[in-house]
């Protein structure tokens, strides 16, 4: 905890000095106070658009996890099913779904739809491999185990697999939340009219670099937040996850 | 109680067949401790999993209680040479899975399961996870886990070999007192001789790939036994001699590996 404190201290000192010594200008590059400055020159703007984009996001990702976690277990169901799919669903994890951003404008609109689809679009499919990898994994022991106590499919898949599954979820689950953020503020540069991403593509406009980098502190923070929670949640239900990876 | 005839099982596989057993004739007589010996490779995980009803022979006839084999059952429990206890469960929840699995309620099985982990030296540990036990204490959970449901047949497959010497010495000593006081017809294979001379009534040894009972000795030295200074320390050194000699012994009919 001290250590990566002490590296970010010294990360914001080093370019706070190289504004100062080198006299850079602060729409080049904004020095830490005019960031600050810019925060408190209009918080409650700031603090909406951060809820604006926190609501999109959280709202695609519920359903991209929702989604994920229903498309996995029912891929791997059945072996011959998962077997048929997941190269495709590898595929199609390597589109660059960012890409559509401006496709989604075309058919939803300007609304929060477009944002929240494309964040949906963009967790759901690491969720989804990741589910399924994590399902496939059973070790062969405990799946003897199982079938030497005559476990029904249903035992065998909630009492075995499921869980066992559960770490790689997270994986996913991790990968998802951090792929959720970047999603909505794609969408929201693509149909600027509400979010962070708006803030930034206003700012540029009008070349008022330290709000554009106020939203980047505001989306780094949100970002973090969002995947230490999960962390949290992950040490909190599996306590025995590391135990394994290990 | 169990009874196999003329039992042979091959393996097909991509790059031929694999002939793991073949022609095996045995019988374990009800409370009877068979300890199985042979090299790696010889068909002796192979055997236990046709006595679980893991697998099926492709000849020959397996009987457990004077019935066929096609399916595990209830009053035969397994014992892997891995502990596979279930990381999120805790200790006592893993001893108590066979119960559930079987559908039975927990609560009425509970006290004999803490009885069980007591007996094998783990009676203050029945709330953890199994990360936070030593491989030797996750092994004697799973033997406590093989014994809740009071089998009539106990098949152990390696079930020490994982473990450091005085783990495994310990053990074996626990396994004999288990199997003292409550009898099950026991089928446990290993490597090591002394194991098998300390705990069984009777010694199969198989012969290498494809596996035949090439010999099977009694060990007639009375219990409880020890591994250190005892009385009978002349009739464990001809015992383990013999299989010694069984074990090495090239001059047996079976076809030579060169690779
Ligand atoms: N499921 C399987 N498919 C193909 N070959 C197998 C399978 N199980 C075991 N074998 C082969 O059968 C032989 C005996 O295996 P096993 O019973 O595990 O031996 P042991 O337990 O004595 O070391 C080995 O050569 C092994 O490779
Ligand atoms: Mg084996």
């Amino acid at each position: 905890m001290a250590l990566p404190a002490a590296g970010a201290t010294a990360a914001v000192g080093l370019w706070w000095g190289t504004t100062v010594i080198f006299g850079i200008r602060s729409f080049f590059l904004p020095a830490p106070p005019d960031i600050i400055a810019s925060f408190r020159a209009q918080p409650a703007y700031l603090l909406r658009e951060t809820w604006a984009t926190l609501t999109e996001t959280l709202l695609g990702f519920g359903i991209g996890v929702a989604a994920g976690l229903a498309i996995a277990m029912m891929l791997t169901a059945w072996r011959a099913v998962e077997r048929a799919t997941f190269p495709l669903l590898v595929a199609l994890n390597s589109i660059p779904k960012v890409a559509v951003a401006p496709l989604l404008v075309v058919w939803l609109g300007y609304g929060p739809k477009p944002k929240i689809v494309l964040v949906v679009l963009i967790c759901f499919f690491p969720i989804v491999v990741s589910t399924v990898a994590g399902l496939t994994s059973t070790p062969a022991d405990l799946g003897e185990l199982a079938r030497s106590l005559s476990a029904s499919w249903w035992q065998g898949y909630f009492k075995v697999r499921l869980p066992w599954a559960l770490p790689q979820v997270f994986v996913g689950l991790k990968l998802g939340v951090s792929l959720a953020v970047i999603g909505a503020v794609v969408a929201e540069i693509s149909s600027p009219n509400q979010g962070l991403g708006a803030v930034i593509v206003l700012s540029g406009s009008s070349l008022d670099t330290p709000l554009a980098f106020a939203a980047i502190v505001l989306l780094a923070l949100l970002s973090i937040v969002l995947f230490y929670l999960i962390v949290a949640l992950e040490r909190l239900l599996l306590p025995w996850a590391r135990a394994i990876s290990a | 109680m169990i009874e196999l005839a003329g039992v042979s099982r091959t393996f097909r596989t991509r790059s031929g067949d694999i002939e793991a057993l073949r022609g095996i004739d045995l019988t374990v007589a009800e409370g009877e401790f068979l300890a199985v010996i042979g090299r790696s490779g010889c068909g002796k995980s192979t055997l236990l999993r046709l006595l679980a009803g893991l697998l099926p022979p492709t000849d020959g006839t397996v009987l457990v209680g004077g019935t066929a084999v096609t399916r595990p059952r209830r009053d035969v429990a397994l014992m892997f040479q891995r502990p596979a206890l279930l990381p999120w469960r805790s200790v006592l929840a893993n001893v108590l899975l066979p119960v559930e699995m079987h559908g039975g309620r927990r609560a009425p099985h509970r006290e004999r399961a803490c009885q069980l982990l007591d007996a094998v030296g783990l009676a203050g540990f029945h709330k953890r996870l199994p990360h936070e036990l030593s491989g030797g204490m996750q092994q004697r959970v799973a033997l406590c886990r093989a014994l809740i449901q009071q089998p009539k047949v106990l098949l152990m497959d390696e079930p020490f070999s994982a473990l450091d010497a005085l783990t495994r010495e310990e053990l074996a000593g626990q396994l004999q007192q288990v199997h003292m006081d409550v009898k099950p017809t026991t089928v446990f294979v290993t490597h090591s001789i002394q194991e098998a001379v300390l705990l069984a009534d009777r010694v199969a040894v198989l012969s290498e790939r494809p596996g035949r009972v090439r010999h099977v000795l009694t060990v007639d030295i009375p219990r409880p036994r020890s591994f250190g200074r005892n009385a009978h320390l002349a009739d464990v050194a001809t015992c383990v001699a013999e299989l010694t000699d069984l074990l090495h012994d090239t001059d047996a009919p079976t076809p030579m590996h060169i690779t």
